[in-house]
């Protein structure tokens, strides 16, 4: 049978051939869960009368969300965390550690091939090192905590090909907000997305993680990469816990549908509020104006993404209209934005640098909007209320658009930077 | 014998997030689901809960419960009261989430149900009954698996009627 990676994926993990459709009880390499998800996880672990996680080596969770937290109700869940890792010896990534995905991605606990579940939807970045990875909500994960296994059904896959040369100041996050308005909020519902083509082939690992990471804005279950020397490479130097098993496409495997798209003329993107697939090429609002810009996330928190900000914002103020809000996704990140300078640029640009973590892209902390404010922000979810006020507007683009809007005080296409920005 | 009332969100038709279910200001701090209830669509109709009576419907279009993963979402349209959502489809999260806790979701043709339609759910018969309207509405079939899990109220009693995970229910 000629299989798809998803259904290769499943398969391996379901011990029995598998094709779309079907409905299989499949073994779990890892799972985690967040600060937002882990009080019900582990709520639903005690009432299904488990004793113990059926491996302490295979669970993790992080405190990324609401990190330090922001009020009593917070730090009482934050604390049934620690009593719960420190009960089972599992894995608990504290205050200061970062975003549970770029940990993830970080700490080698998964490699390709791998079947992982997150009480996280953006579970599905690691697609990008060729897992099969996917968002679940606590009961699931209880459940999987509990027995090591999961249900699933096995999705059809939409084969997504991108070629071409990107051009400066267009993004990995241009090309998804322009996949997603193509493709829609729905439109991959319940669907794997494969993504191949010559562009992601010249793409970094944090390009792709970005890509990956807005698969579920699409509805998909997964977004999985192909594992070539980048991804190996990335897996080397994180130490993945065993050694890596690419899983390809077969050829003539059967896909729901194929998609192709060509990035050479792309030009950089803005999700309008209040929906994802709202997309619109950056010259549509360019001079709307900005109260707040925000540069972090799972989606573009990474050192590359810094970089890019840096180079917009050396030498350059931000707006006195704007509070540009930055947060490093990972200790790491943080650490190697430091010492390349980026961290001193920031500050001295005038910007908040807060400590790592989901800062205020969940509308806990760090940066709530005001009534009538817009926000632009490198995040994924633009949804009315996503900072934490309803009465705010949230657009979404690439850190560039995001850093060149910052010091114009209105939005702004990055391109107006190319010097700065040549690679 | 007691009507169980239709209720629509009107302003946000389709793709309903679950940050409109609820919002992530309180489901990072409030564990009692009955007070969550309270904050239900706060962000898009306000005061929307206190229009739910016990076994009432909500009524939406496509892609019901997309983003987050916040398991919170079903879990505070059950503390309201809801007995269903009714939808023309349901993002893949919040579906497999409403099954777990045991929240009804059914998937048929919403545009023949207005807000304050009197509604009937014949899960044997596979269809909603519309009083208001007279119409037979035939819903998706639930899979074999989705259908022992709801009849056991949940996955966690699934789970342990079971002793463990199967899809080969008794």
């Amino acid at each position: 049978m000629r299989q798809t990676i998803a259904e290769k994926i499943l398969s391996n993990h379901a011990k029995k051939e598998l094709r779309a459709g079907e409905v299989a009880i499949t073994e779990v390499d890892f799972c985690l869960g967040q600060d937002g998800t882990s009080s019900l996880i582990i709520e639903s672990f005690g009432k299904l009368g488990a004793e113990k996680v059926f491996d302490n080596s295979k669970f993790a969770m992080f405190i990324d969300h609401s990190s330090p937290s922001p009020n009593i109700g917070v730090s009482e869940i934050h604390k049934s965390m620690r009593e719960f890792a420190k009960k089972h010896s599992t894995r608990l990534f504290d205050v200061g550690s970062g975003i549970c995905h770029q940990l993830m991605l970080e700490s080698g606990a998964v490699t390709c091939g791998d079947l992982v579940l997150g009480a996280d939807s953006h579970t599905c970045t690691y697609g990008a090192l060729n897992i099969f990875s996917t968002g679940v909500g606590s009961t699931d994960l209880a459940i999987t905590l509990a027995s090591g296994k999961n249900w699933l059904k096995v999705p059809e896959t939409i084969k997504l090909v991108i070629n071409g040369k990107l051009p400066v100041g267009v993004y990995a996050k241009d090309i998804i907000l322009h996949i997603i308005k193509d493709v829609t909020s729905s439109g991959a519902n319940y669907k794997a997305l494969e993504f191949c083509g010559d562009a992601i082939k010249r793409l970094s690992l944090a390009a792709r993680f970005t890509m990956a990471n807005m698969s579920v804005e699409m509805g998909g279950k997964c977004g999985i990469f192909e594992a070539d020397e980048k991804v190996l490479k990335w897996l080397k130097s994180a130490h993945a816990r065993k050694k890596p098993s690419p899983v390809v496409a077969d050829e003539g495997a059967t896909y729901e549908n194929i998609k192709e798209y060509d990035v050479s003329n792309l030009v950089p993107q803005v999700s309008l509020p209040h929906e994802v697939d709202n997309v619109e090429p950056v010259g549509s609002v360019a001079g709307e104006r900005i109260n707040q810009a925000f540069i972090g996330t799972c989606t573009n928190g990474r050192l590359e993404d810094l970089e890019v900000a840096a180079k917009i914002l050396k030498n350059n103020l931000v707006h006195p209209g704007v509070r540009l809000v930055v947060c490093p996704a990972s200790r790491g990140v943080f650490l190697d934005a430091a010492k390349k300078g980026y961290i001193d640029i920031f500050v001295e640009a005038g910007a908040a640098v807060v400590g790592v973590g989901c800062g205020p892209c969940v509308g806990t902390h760090n940066g709530v909007p005001a009534d009538g404010e817009n926000v632009i922000s490198t995040a994924n979810r633009n949804f009315k209320g996503r900072m934490g006020n309803p009465n705010a507007r949230i657009f979404l683009a690439s850190p560039a658009t995001v850093a060149a809007s910052a010091i114009s005080g209105k939005i702004q296409d990055p391109r107006n930077f190319a010097r700065r920005l040549k690679r | 014998m007691k009507m169980n009332i239709a209720h629509r969100l009107m302003k946000v038709r389709n793709n309903v997030n679950t940050d409109y279910i609820i919002s992530g200001r309180y489901k990072f701090q409030v564990r009692d689901p009955k007070e969550l209830a309270k904050h239900v669509f706060e962000d898009i109709e306000e005061n929307f809960y206190q229009k739910i009576n016990k076994g009432d419907f909500l009524v939406s279009g496509e892609n019901f419960g997309c983003g987050s993963s916040r398991e919170q979402a079903p879990q505070a349209l059950l503390a309201m009261g809801l007995r269903a959502v009714v939808a023309k489809s349901f993002a893949r999260i919040f579906y497999r989430n409403a099954l777990n806790l045991g929240l009804y979701l059914l998937e048929c043709n919403t545009n023949y149900i207005d807000d304050g339609d009197e509604l009937e759910m014949d899960l044997s018969g596979g269809v909603l009954k519309n009083r208001s309207k007279g119409l037979n509405i035939g819903f998706k079939p639930l899979a074999p698996l989705a259908k022992k899990i709801l009849e056991n109220g949940g996955m966690i009693e699934y789970f342990k009627k079971h002793g463990g995970l199967t899809i080969e229910p008794r």
